[in-house]
């Protein structure tokens, strides 16, 4: 029998997508359907001293006009993770209010809304809109919102800070040991701001049935249900059984479409005032402007050695923005997202991270693929590195020394780190070992010497990151201030016929679910993969989710599913041995069929979904049907870890840098399809690899965007980047049913500081030891100058 | 104003505001929703279509400006079920991923390919870099257009 666990299945999911039939939210028409087009501030901080609606409302097609004075402008959407002070206080928790009344706290914050019959029309009258401000003095830098006499973001507060926060070991104690290390190596940089860029903008379209009283919101969303919960319960409230949330298809996350945004709060609540559909699609200027951003942290960071190159401490202070307003789960990202990977692979024995969360009049910062990891390992991977050169040891050999040793997490422990997390399983030797393999380090390390020689600057970096996802359990998430759990929701439907659909809690916008969960849910019932069919993305049919992002979907939403699999199983074992005249305890369950071990007497799966669906010869005391619904909490989040090493040769009269090879060793514990673990690992590196080498969020000093559009923001296009090269090792993760880790983020946790590493590898021998990324040929340049 | 232009072989004709950008045309009038829209300044590519058999950005090209023009979009590309050899290999090649740029570089593809059926590489590169895509890595799009070059001039 074909088995599918472990193959590189063809999506099905592309059949739509090649033909350019998938249903996107902006393909989406509704009868009767309205468009909207917003007012938004050209300043980043200003006073609102008035709006003048009266010639936008009597514009052709206007069907209304909303401003923050309007009922909707009370309303206001929340955060979902709460990081208190360090000294107790409660985090500062301003109102992102839907429509923005008096104050403006960010460029592109919206100040009205049009309503319109065509999108034209709403445009038009959007720019009739007149809206008299008075500009404040802005503070985009983190660590310039923290000091005395910066402008402040919200007057209601003393200081700039969101929440302040520290994990680890105790700072004089880290202290103490790093005046004591042999060596120790130090940083100043910043992790800079990024814009994620799904190339698919946001998408709302919400309508309202007056007579059922109950809205339909369509919604580009990478979590449907975490968006009709805070939308109707924390901030329209509406009964959550009164509103549907569809995402059908979803044109790419990286995290942006995770949280709940205003836009999405306010056109529910326009649908009802108006009596009709509206629909919002982001353009991409609007998406540079509104869109959650990425990283921007401020990081001094020190680590100490001994003389044989054991890290003996590590101490790290940042200031990591929030933005204006706290985003969905903004908060942990810098804190239990970033802090808690500060051991990375190695066996630092003392490690104190401190945080301050400042807020900036800059568009909200939330998590971006990889979501605080990306800042940790590059923080680890770069420090490292440099100290390797300060001490004259190769980049591996000081990996090699400092690395915890391997463990399965079963028969030996989990491994204990100083920042509160348990890693499940690992080898990190070992991904290391076969990616310089698979490079060919010592010959290109010849190959360099010969190169340099010649006036060629060639250079390689070395990354071997771990991460952390499947984000759990709930119990523990909640104590670290998670107002929600982080389980998942896996429904297995037998249908009479044997065919089944799962209905899951977890979001594809690109991950291939369809196939892949359809791959073992085959398996584990022993039926074609063309009897199973996966749902998802609608809170009608899905009982509960918690959606899809920190790589999460196989490893949480995938053990919910297995679980519903195994009472599935179990109860259809009791209708066999009904059926077969025999005990339970002799029947075993393969290849679709429930056999009398030792016999040819079998009954297929698909008689006994018919039976439970037909039960006139059926077990006593056993209910019909064959459906079952469970909810999966996970022990420990995962821990996938790797080694990424990047080639490059920069050219010594422009100082641009060409990345030549890139090579990728992950272990992300079993893999269910390789063909898609694969392509989540090309597309990750390359989005590292962008943030390296191109991408850049800059605000001025007024606080103007001016890398708003892809003309100014650089993003990593097919020229600018090679074939990754890819292989894997096996450590499955010990705690989940399918030992899979998940693969999501590590392409972009892993490469962003191999391609930096590499870029001062070819620049060392002229005293180069660091260049702020990303490195661009001016930046590079100039280093080589100095 | 009054246009008649000839998509995917049917012919078609409407009176349109002169502002109408092609790409709004095809996914308003003609519910031809394939072509996406990912900025609306000629950055992404997403809306890529061939006009009288060349690529071209429906996004900044205006409905009026291909008046008697022949379009081709993705909705053009198959043969009933049976897709062409280009959507073929990007399948084979798990050469898209959320799909969402993936019209765009079929149709990019089909432009590159018709022009050199023989590209290398670096010349395929070369010739996507008009079309972002932010999930692949472009790794398996430069894949699937090799194989399908292979597959046409077989």
């Amino acid at each position: 029998m074909e088995t599918f666990i472990g193959k590189p299945i063809k999506r099905r999911e592309d059949n739509r997508f090649l033909k350019g039939a998938g249903k996107y939210t902006d393909d989406i028409k509704l009868m009767g359907m309205t468009h909207s087009a917003f007012v938004r501030s050209p300043y980043a901080h200003a006073k609102i001293l008035s709006v003048d609606t009266s010639e936008a409302e009597k514009a052709e097609g206007v069907v209304a006009v909303y401003t923050g004075s309007d009922a909707c402008g009370t309303f206001g959407v929340p955060c979902g993770w709460q990081v208190d002070f360090k000294n107790g206080e409660t985090m500062r928790e301003p109102l992102h209010p839907l429509l923005a009344k008096d104050k403006i706290l960010h460029v592109g914050e919206a100040v009205a809304i049009v309503i319109a019959e065509t999108l034209e029309l709403a445009r038009d009258a959007a720019e009739l809109v007149d809206v008299k401000y008075e500009a404040l003095p802005a503070v985009t830098c983190p660590k310039k919102a923290m000091e005395a006499g910066a402008p402040k973001v919200h007057d209601q507060w003393d200081d700039n800070a969101a929440f302040d926060w520290c994990i680890g070991n105790d700072r004089a104690e880290v202290e103490a040991a790093l005046e004591n290390a042999h060596h120790v190596t130090e940083m100043t940089y910043k992790n800079h701001r990024l814009a994620p860029n799904a190339i698919e903008p946001r998408s709302y379209i919400s309508d309202y049935d007056v007579n059922a009283d109950k809205w339909t919101l369509y919604t580009s969303t990478q979590n449907p249900h975490l968006i009709r919960l805070l939308l109707c319960a924390f901030v329209l409230g509406i009964p959550e059984h009164k509103v549907r949330v569809l995402s059908y298809d979803v044109g790419g996350g990286f995290g942006s479409k995770i949280y709940h945004y205003t836009e999405e709060a306010l056109l529910t609540w326009v649908s009802k005032e108006i009596g009709r559909p509206v629909k919002w699609t982001s353009d991409r200027t609007e998406a540079f402007l509104t869109d959650a951003h990425g990283r921007d942290h401020i990081v001094h960071s020190k680590m100490g050695f001994d003389k044989d190159g054991k890290i003996v401490a590590h101490l790290t202070d940042e200031y990591c923005a929030m933005g204006a307003y706290l985003s969905t789960f903004a908060p942990a990202v810098p804190t239990y997202l970033h802090g808690t990977l500060f051991q990375g692979v190695y066996t630092t024995p003392l490690i104190h991270l401190n945080v301050i969360a400042p807020f900036t009049h800059t568009v909200a910062v939330d998590a971006y693929r990889g979501a605080g990891r990306p800042e940790a390992t590059y923080l680890l991977e770069r420090i490292i590195s440099k100290a390797a050169k300060e001490m004259n040891i190769d980049p591996a050999e000081i990996r090699y020394k400092n690395f915890i040793p391997p463990f399965n997490g079963t028969s030996e422990p989990g491994y204990q780190t100083q920042v509160a997390l348990q890693y499940d399983s690992g080898n990190y030797e070992g991904v290391l070992k076969r990616g310089l393999e698979m490079l060919g380090y010592e010959d290109f390390r010849k190959e360099q010497a010969e190169a340099r020689k010649n006036g060629k600057l060639l250079g390689v970096g070395i990354s071997t990151y771990i991460e952390g996802c499947g984000i759990a359990p709930s119990a523990v998430v909640g104590s670290l201030g998670a107002r929600a759990g982080l389980y998942e929701v896996g429904h297995v439907r037998v249908q009479p016929t044997g065919k089944v659909s799962v209905f899951t809690g977890a979001h594809s916008h690109g991950q291939g679910h369809e196939t892949v969960f359809a791959q073992f849910v085959a398996d584990k019932l022993g039926i074609p993969m063309d009897d199973v069919d996966i749902v998802h993305g609608d809170t009608d049919q899905v009982a509960f989710g918690m959606g899809t992002y920190g790589s999460r979907s196989l490893a949480v939403g995938g053990s919910a599913i297995i679980k519903s699999i195994e009472k599935v199983l179990e109860k259809g074992a009791k209708i066999a041995a009904h059926k077969l005249e025999a005990a339970e305890e002799d029947l075993e369950y393969a290849e679709g069929k429930w056999t009398v071990k030792g016999t040819d007497k079998s009954i297929s799966f698909g008689d006994v979904s018919l039976t439970a669906y037909v039960p006139h010869d059926y077990p006593e005391g056993v209910e019909p049907g064959l459906d079952f619904s469970s909810f999966y909490d996970p022990t420990n989040f995962t821990y996938p870890f790797g080694t990424h090493i990047a080639v490059v040769e920069v050219c010594p009269d422009t100082g641009k840098v060409d990345l030549q090879r890139f090579v990728a060793c992950d272990d992300v514990g079993n893999v269910m399809n390789p063909m898609i673990v694969d392509g989540q690992i090309h597309g990750g590196v390359v989005q590292g690899v962008g943030q390296a080498l191109l991408e850049e969020v800059i605000y001025d000093g007024e606080g103007q965007m001016v890398t708003g559009s892809y003309m100014d923001y650089a993003m990593p296009r097919a020229d600018d980047v090679p074939n990754i090269e890819t292989d894997r090792t096996t450590t499955p993760c010990p705690h989940n049913p399918l030992g899979v880790k998940g693969a999501g983020e590590a392409g972009a946790i892993g490469s962003t500081p191999a391609v930096v590493n590499a870029v001062v590898d070819a620049l060392s021998h002229l005293g180069v030891t660091d260049i702020q990324m990303p490195v661009t040929p001016r930046r590079v340049w100039k280093a080589m100058q100095n | 104003m009054q246009i008649s232009m000839t998509i995917n072989g049917k012919e078609y004709s409407h009176d349109i505001e002169p502002r109408i950008s092609l790409a709004q045309y095809l996914r308003e009038n003609l519910n031809l929703t394939g072509t996406h829209i990912g900025c609306d300044t000629s950055g992404c590519g997403a809306c890529t279509v061939t006009v009288d058999g060349a690529a071209a950005k429906a996004c900044t090209l205006l409905a009026v400006q291909v008046d008697g023009a022949e379009i081709t979009t993705i909705e053009g590309m198959a043969s009933g079920s049976e897709m062409h050899p280009i959507q073929e290999a990007f399948k084979d090649n798990h050469g898209l991923q959320c799909g969402f740029c993936t019209p765009g570089m079929v149709m990019t593809a089909a432009d590159i390919l018709k022009n050199n059926p023989n590209p290398t590489e670096e010349e395929i590169r070369h010739g996507l870099e008009g079309n972002f895509c932010r999930c692949t890595g472009y790794h398996n799009i430069v894949k699937s257009i090799q194989h399908a070059a292979e597959k046409i001039n077989a």
